[in-house]
């Protein structure tokens, strides 16, 4: 556990685990893994046991539908500081056109569990990435043995994307009401839910029924850039700007 | 008889003023003692992470003002620093020496919520009282230089929305202002932001001392706290405790020395620890981090009044350009069009960017596919964390002490439901 070698983390961490991890990606000052689910127990305890990460600062899922699509395509021509113009709209889950939505299968893997760790005595970060094999049941490891505090962090992913983390000791919805249905932050879940509720005089309680009162609108198109925008941005920052 | 003697369950919340919000603890108790809790939480869930997949990226800093709604300004610095991360901007000094300035403010704000709920929880009346006092005048200074005195949306990726306000905001006279009250109140206010807060400098230690005159020593503080909710240093690694959780329990961990961020590495401050990791050592944590608070307070005040400058980036793809400009340059009318309909787009990637939030380390892990909304935001909430271990910790103690325990784990609600 000691951090006496002068070897960098990303290099042993490739010594370690090999071809369990894949590649070892150190971008803006942080160093993300992306483990196999069939190892990722494993990793996580070599994690906290020979690298030093006794804690898990968060663990979420992600929901990878969509990702880089946009619902308003853009030339790539622009000037030197001024913007590409939009030349056609399609569309994505922002915007809610139900007939058009991406599907599932669209990309390779869906849905990830994003694990972030902390090593107290290194003063070090990690950020673990574990892709779920299938989409239609999205099945991950649960990692509550390794870090207690995973309990709730599994909770609330399987709660909000439906992920199944095995071997999770008592795997609740946490955040949605009593008898929710449905995965909320799953990309092909409508911002606008798909009940809402009201007090019935008649009935004398609270019912459930079909969203009525609001439409799916979406205020800003959703809209990707790869022009000149930041080259100023990043020229200003260069050397200054550090991660932390 | 003893064997007909059974465990019962008992429903704590949602309403229970002691609650602190919205919890729902459902205990399992024998007799008065904790057998097991679970708590039941969500019903302050609004799916902040969601709505701000839906917006671009400045519409969603007013919603992180309402996660952790006391301390407000430290969770949009969390934010802004991952946008800023990923788009490589650095803000300008002087808007990291307001940004440092106003996480400290909001130190105080939060804990002086938290020292006057927590006594009022434990049957102390008074410390409430005399901790808004000191409240209300910093809530003043949130209002002078953002117009809200709670959600203020100050800090923006490449700064602060504006400088310091030359000239603090009087009372007028009014029913309940008038005479010598008018005067006693706007004494302070006859200068800048900065000076009101100076003169608030001075007095604060002596009103952090009025607060342990009445708890530090105060015999029923002591009996209700002390070696209560023990939280051993292994236990608070193992349930990823943070701030005062974690300081409390003798770990001297805070990212303002470990991995400093705005203006941290140059401002001197202690951190204090505790020792036996029980309600009364955070209690003692908690009151001189006040201390701490506002001896860097002081020392950005003094750098702020000796260093004008901008306190936004001169880059109007991010930051607005100004009014007077948008008059007469075609270039800024329309980067001013663009920022306010569609926003910028940040560069695909991910990054995580954490703060040391008065309750412990506040993140946000986000992530950008180019587009100008965020692909995913994730608000990693100390509250929530620390809420997740009530059950490991709160065991055998009896239901009184569930009181005392969601009032040292400084729980809002707005953070952990999100």
């Amino acid at each position: 556990m000691a951090e006496q070698t002068t070897t960098s983390l990303a290099d042993r961490l490739r010594a370690r685990f090999e071809e369990r991890i894949g590649n070892v990606v150190e971008r803006l000052g942080q160093t993300t893994i992306e483990a196999q689910p069939l190892h990722w127990l494993e990793i996580a305890r070599a994690l906290r046991d020979e690298f030093g990460f006794e804690q898990l600062i968060d663990l979420c899922g992600v929901d990878y539908l969509g990702y880089g699509e946009d619902e308003w395509a853009t030339s790539e021509e622009a000037t030197s500081e001024g913007f590409s113009r939009g030349v056609e709209g399609n569309s994505a889950p922002g915007r809610f056109n139900w007939n058009t939505r991406p599907r599932h299968g669209q990309r390779l893997r869906r849905f990830a569990s994003v694990a972030h760790l902390l090593s107290l005595a290194n003063n070090r970060r990690l950020r673990v990435r574990v892709f779920a094999p299938e989409d239609a049941l999205p099945v991950i490891p649960s990692v509550t043995s390794v870090w207690p505090v995973a309990d709730w962090f599994e909770r609330e992913a399987f709660d909000l994307y439906g992920i199944v983390y095995e071997g999770h000791p008592d795997l609740r919805r946490i955040l949605t009401d009593y008898g929710f249905v449905g995965h909320p932050f799953r990309k092909d879940f409508p911002l606008i839910g798909n009940v809402e509720v009201r007090y019935d005089p008649e009935a004398r309680r609270v019912v459930y029924e079909p969203v009525t009162s609001v439409s799916p609108r979406v205020l800003v198109a959703r809209v990707v850039r790869e022009d000149s925008r930041f080259a100023t941005a990043r020229d200003e920052a260069k050397d200054e700007w550090r991660e932390n | 008889m003893a064997s007909e003697i059974r465990n019962y369950t008992m429903n704590f919340g949602p309403q229970h003023p002691a609650a602190h919000g919205v919890l729902r603890l459902v205990l399992e108790m024998d007799g008065e003692t904790v057998v097991r809790a679970d708590p039941h939480i969500g019903l302050l869930h609004r799916a902040t992470e969601k709505l701000a997949e839906s917006k671009p990226y400045n519409q969603s800093i007013g919603y992180m003002d309402r996660l952790d709604y006391v301390s407000m300004m430290c969770n949009e610095h969390a934010y802004v620093r991952a946008v800023e991360t990923l788009m490589g901007i650095t803000p300008p000094d002087r808007a990291l020496w307001i940004r440092t300035m106003f996480d400290e403010i909001t130190r105080i704000l939060n804990h002086l919520m938290w020292i006057g709920s927590n006594a009022l929880d434990l049957g102390a009346m008074a410390v409430f009282l005399y901790a808004f006092r000191e409240r209300e005048e910093l809530m003043d200074v949130y209002e002078a230089v953002s117009g809200a005195r709670m959600h203020a949306t100050y800090y923006r990726p490449g700064g602060v929305y504006r400088d310091l306000p030359a000239q603090m905001p009087k009372y007028r006279e009014s029913r309940w202002h008038k005479g010598k009250d008018l005067e006693a109140f706007n004494k302070a206010r006859q200068g800048s932001m900065l000076d009101y807060l100076d003169a608030f400098c001075e007095v604060f230690p002596k009103r952090v001392d009025e607060y342990e005159e009445l708890l530090t020593e105060n015999r029923i503080w002591k009996q209700r706290t002390v070696g209560i909710g023990v939280v051993s240093p292994d236990e608070a690694r193992a349930w990823g405790m943070s701030g005062p959780m974690l300081r409390g329990s003798g770990i001297e961990w805070d990212l303002r020395k470990k991995q400093p961020y705005a203006k941290y590495a140059e401002v001197d401050f202690d951190i204090p620890v505790g020792v036996t990791g029980d309600c009364y050592d955070r209690y003692l944590v908690r009151v001189e981090e006040m201390r701490q608070a506002n001896r860097i307070i002081k020392q950005c005040v003094d750098w702020l009044r000796a260093h004008p400058g901008p306190v936004m980036v001169e880059n109007y793809k991010v930051a607005p350009p100004k009014r007077e400009d948008m008059k007469e340059d075609m270039e800024a009318l329309i980067h001013h069009f663009k920022l306010f309909t569609e926003g910028y787009s940040v560069p695909a990637g991910e990054t995580y960017a954490a703060v040391e939030a008065p309750k412990g380390e506040f993140g946000v892990y986000m992530i950008s596919d180019g587009a100008n909304k965020p692909f995913r935001v994730k608000c990693r909430a100390p509250s929530f964390v620390h809420l997740s271990s009530m059950d490991a910790i709160i065991r055998g103690y009896m239901l009184a002490d569930v009181v005392a325990m969601v009032g040292t784990y400084d729980l809002v609600f707005g953070e952990v439901d999100r």
